[in-house]
């Protein structure tokens, strides 16, 4: 796996195969294992090194990329030759920003870089080994068998550095390890699921995490239907967090300047309820990834909605200036490079990766919200999410692996799984009550520190089969 | 890369395996796009490793590595062994491995012209002049184009003599313009959604197309849909173009007849599947008239699941999955094989690369075209009252692939067998066997395409890789239409 140290000698390599004005290098390996477990048994067991150099070159407004996962000499100039080729051909793009530099890049708040580095590298999690993984899978199995259940899951583990150089004199490196777990417990008609991940192994525990959905499956069983309609929801984080997530592609300077964001025309508007505030900060000690974007600039703390009021969106640098430029500047909040932005060149500019909800005043537990319905739907995971309407946000999908019924304060019974058709704008006007924020894994977005959430009026369209 | 190969087979054979097999991959990829009049970017990319897959004592192991220096490759393979000994410490019975003979072979897609040798230039200017084609419509507030090539050889050798030379080319290319106004974000694509049309051809697929010749249309649409009526809630006859049929056949036919997600190992991603085994040969899965294959042979088309071999060295074969609407088949693979009696796997183990462990994937995934002659006009002509819809917006079903719900761009009332006004937002739900149950109609040759489905994801640590759905036009009655909306 690729070191800083090799990441910089491999960029003087690629600096002098170059006649570009300026040429740009990311480097991103891993070390990465996974072992994957069904029918109470491994069936699938990986391990995986790679490393990959992004080359991008510019000339006078003209810019390309060329990834290879080959450092020898012939490799990288085959792919400098092929980047430049590519820049060359294009008409110069006047809004291309020169790259960089080292001081632009890491101007900002410096505290935030040392508690990344705190809190993103483990060498418990780096070693890790496959004997290691199978003991915890066996763990898990036993937890199955105690319960009369079926298990599926995996638990992974990796070791990962990116970095950026570029001509300028930038050279930013973080190196990071994440392990994860994730569980299915499978009754006769019915399932449980749990997932956790953390940079640190020992924040995982993998035996709470399969008792608990081995308790959601156990308790889920022989599955009642009801009608669907509009229900007071529990959902649990991970729901929260799946569902959530389809809208933070719209908060970005090129969503609006393309006019395909749920924003357009509607930043500086409470759109949600008083109780939502959400920040984008990727310093947070519950977040994971690295602190600076793709064009190496440091992420910058920014406070996406206040009190319900959508306060701003983010901008890498280049989207910063088309947005000062643009018809928009009056309708948008503060316009300035947030450190948010994709490797150049891309259609989509940038967008909120360290998602982190506001604590509430009065934070509940999921033990609360059940104790406090009359009548309800709690839900473990939604699932297969994807975008009915782009702007009013309406979003579809699945519940999975434990729905239940609670009345009176209880839980009754599982529930046959819905279809939801669900504003998104609707849904966060209508929380009634969340937990302390926690960080939370799911399938459909990328992770977060969101809480749980009760929220009155969610529409259940359809009931499936089991 | 064939040296490659045989030293990780070496290296594993003397740690005491009792089979393995090694696959050495190296892709190239070109990607463009453009928007707004502006190239939006432009990349190649290239990736080379190798894959080493071993059985010990009766459990599977996978090491990659992209390093293939003898050192590296020779620890690749020590890797997979040792990580097959940690899945040993967690099995119930060993890994059986349906006999195949072992092949040597070689072959490549056939194509016309290597999308690689065609210039950059070439290909952006086609782009742009798409581009200014969907911006010259008033109304357009975002155009999108994109293209893509992709060549992937392999070498696979395997510890019982197979020794397969690949060698696949896939081209992709489409469009969309958008247009927001007021409260509303229309779309319209190209020649679909999410991509465009992909195929294992060569630069001949984007010559085909028409590109240039449909993007005025397309654009218009966009912008006439901020007219059109909503799609009212209900229950409707619909008829579903050839492309949105191919994406009905890949989530409520292709991904349940997985073997791997019928037998729980996918329950924890993927999901399970409600065609559980006692169905087979037994469930009326749709109408008399449904005939659906799983054909990766090049005989089928150029799908993006079509090869000569698998990824563990299987031919590629047809395998008639329904049947006058009777299931008749799954995807299978060597291990997975002896679940459902068969001797021979039906050669639909797939990897997205040389880092990746394959896994059943759909292959051509296909519904055969009606008989007897039936154009698109003449069905819409056949039908008294019904909703005709084109192109994918949203998609989504369960994690057994019972209930369903598919959005689509653009739609139209037919009234007395004549396309009547637009409708703007339509979608249509159910359940899988009752839908397919409901289709009285399907036309015929002429109106069948192979489409490409580039993004399908499945597995863990996930794998998107290409498959392939041919599909006519056709009609099903009494479908729920809008619940979207509701």
């Amino acid at each position: 796996m690729v070191t800083k140290e090799q990441g910089a000698d491999v960029f003087d390599r690629i600096r002098r195969l170059s006649s570009a004005d300026e040429v740009e290098a990311i480097f991103t390996g891993s070390r990465f294992a996974l072992t994957r477990f069904a029918n109470n048994t491994i069936h699938q067991n990986v391990g995986e090194e790679n490393s990959i150099v992004s080359i991008r070159t510019n000339f006078a407004g003209r810019t390309a990329r060329s990834t290879t996962n080959q450092f020898d000499d012939e490799s990288l100039r085959r792919a400098v030759t092929a980047s430049e080729s590519l820049a060359r051909v294009q008409a110069p793009d006047p809004d291309l920003l020169p790259m960089p530099t080292a001081e632009e890049a890491n101007s900002g708040d410096e505290s935030a870089d040392k508690s990344v580095r705190a809190t993103r590298f483990f060498e418990q999690t780096a070693a890790i080994t496959p004997a290691d993984r199978a003991e915890v899978v066996r763990g898990i199995v036993s937890v199955a068998g105690k319960h009369k259940l079926t298990t599926a899951g995996i638990y992974s583990t990796s070791q990962s550095g990116e970095g950026i150089f570029n001509s300028r004199g930038l050279a930013n490196w973080h190196r990071q390890t994440l392990a994860e777990i994730s569980i299915t417990m499978l009754g006769g008609d019915s399932s449980g699921w749990q997932k956790l991940n953390s940079p640190d192994v020992r924040n995982l525990d993998p035996r709470w995490l399969a008792e608990t959905a081995a308790q959601k499956a156990v308790e889920s069983a022989h599955p009642r239907e009801i009608a669907p309609g509009k229900y007071t929801v529990i959902l649990e984080p991970a729901a929260v967090l799946d569902i959530v997530g389809f809208m933070f592609w719209d908060y970005s300077g090129v969503a609006i300047l393309d006019q395909r964001s749920f924003l357009n025309d509607r930043i500086g508007t409470k759109l949600f309820g008083e109780n939502i505030n959400i920040c984008d900060d990727a310093a947070h000690p519950l977040q994971a990834g690295s602190p600076f974007d793709g064009e190496g600039m440091r992420r910058q703390r920014v406070q996406l909605v206040e009190n319900g009021v959508v306060k701003r969106v983010v901008y890498a640098r280049g989207t910063a200036r088309k947005m000062k430029n643009s018809g928009y500047t009056a309708k948008v909040g503060p316009i300035e490079a947030t450190g948010h932005g994709f490797p150049l060149p891309n259609e989509m500019g940038e967008m909120p990766m360290n998602v982190v909800f506001g604590a509430p005043e009065n934070p509940q537990s999921v033990e609360q919200m059940i104790a406090s319905a009359e009548r309800g739907v709690l839900v473990t995971r939604l699932w297969y999410i994807r975008e009915v309407d782009p702007y009013e946000k309406i979003v579809t999908g699945m519940t999975r692996d434990g729905t239940f019924l609670v009345e009176n304060g209880k839980i009754q019974c599982g529930l046959r799984n819905f279809r939801f058709n669900q504003s998104l704008i609707s849904m966060l006007k209508n929380v009634e009550a969340m937990s302390a924020p926690v960080r939370a894994a799911g399938e459909e977005s990328f992770d977060m520190v969101v809480p749980a959430m009760k929220v009155r009026e969610f529409n259940f369209t359809e009931a499936t089969k089991f | 890369m064939k040296a490659a190969a045989q030293l990780a087979l070496d290296a594993a054979s003397v740690r005491g395996v009792t089979y393995a097999d090694a696959r050495v991959v190296a892709t190239r990829n070109r990607s463009l796009t453009t928007k707004n009049g502006r190239v939006g970017h432009a990349s190649e990319s290239e990736s080379l490793g190798i894959g080493v897959r071993v059985i010990a004592e009766g459990a599977w192991g996978f090491a990659a590595s992209a390093d293939l220096s003898r050192a590296a490759v020779e620890a690749a393979a020590a890797r997979a062994v040792e990580i097959a000994r940690a899945s040993a410490r967690v099995k119930k019975e060993d890994v059986r491995l349906a006999p195949e003979p072992a092949a040597v072979a070689e072959w490549t897609t056939p194509y016309k012209v290597d999308p690689f040798t065609t210039s950059v230039e070439q290909n952006l200017d086609l782009l742009l002049k798409v581009d200014a084609e969907l911006r010259a419509v008033a109304g357009v507030t975002l155009a999108e184009t994109g293209m893509n090539f992709q060549r992937e050889e392999s070498s696979f050798l395997s510890s019982e003599g197979a020794r397969i030379h690949q060698t696949k080319y896939s081209t992709g290319a489409g469009y969309a313009a958008y247009a927001f106004a007021g409260s509303e974000i229309q779309k319209r694509s190209y020649p679909n959604s999410f991509g465009g049309q992909w195929q294992n051809r060569g630069y001949e697929l984007i010559e085909e197309m028409k590109l240039v010749e449909n993007a005025r249309r397309i654009a218009e649409e966009a912008v006439a849909l901020h007219h059109a009526d909503q799609c009212t809630e209900g229950t409707a006859t619909i008829i579903l173009d050839s492309s949105q049929l191919g994406l009905q056949i890949h989530e409520s036919i292709g991904h349940p007849i997985e073997l791997d997600r019928v037998l729980g190992m996918e329950a924890n991603f993927a999901g399970t599947s409600f065609l559980t085994l006692e169905k087979l040969g037994n469930l009326r899965y749709a109408s008399d008239l449904v005939n659906v294959v799983a054909d990766a042979r090049q005989e089928h088309g150029p799908g993006l699941g079509t090869f000569a071999y698998d990824d563990e060295g299987v031919a590629a074969q047809s395998m008639p999955i329904i049947t006058n609407g009777r299931f008749t088949g799954y995807l299978s693979s060597r291990e997975t094989a002896h679940t459902i009696g068969a001797l021979r796997s039906g050669g639909t183990l797939r990897a997205e690369g040389w880092n990746r462990l394959p896994m059943i994937r759909m292959t051509n995934v296909s519904i055969l075209p009606g008989e007897p002659p039936l154009s698109l006009e003449q069905l819409i002509a056949a039908t008294d009252d019904g909703i005709y819809m084109q192109t994918n917006k949203s998609w989504s079903i369960d994690d057994k692939r019972y209930n369903f719900q598919f959005g689509c761009e653009i739609a139209w009332e037919i009234k007395n067998g004549k396309r009547a006004r637009m409708l703007k937002n339509p979608s249509y739900s159910g359940i899988t066997t009752e839908f397919w149950n409901s289709m009285d109609a399907i036309c015929s040759r002429d109106e069948w395409t192979l489409w490409g489905t580039p993004n399908c994801g499945k597995g863990q640590p996930q794998q998107v890789v290409g498959t392939g759905h041919g599909a006519s036009p056709a009609r099903f009655r009494k479908i729920r239409v809008g619940s979207a909306y509701s």
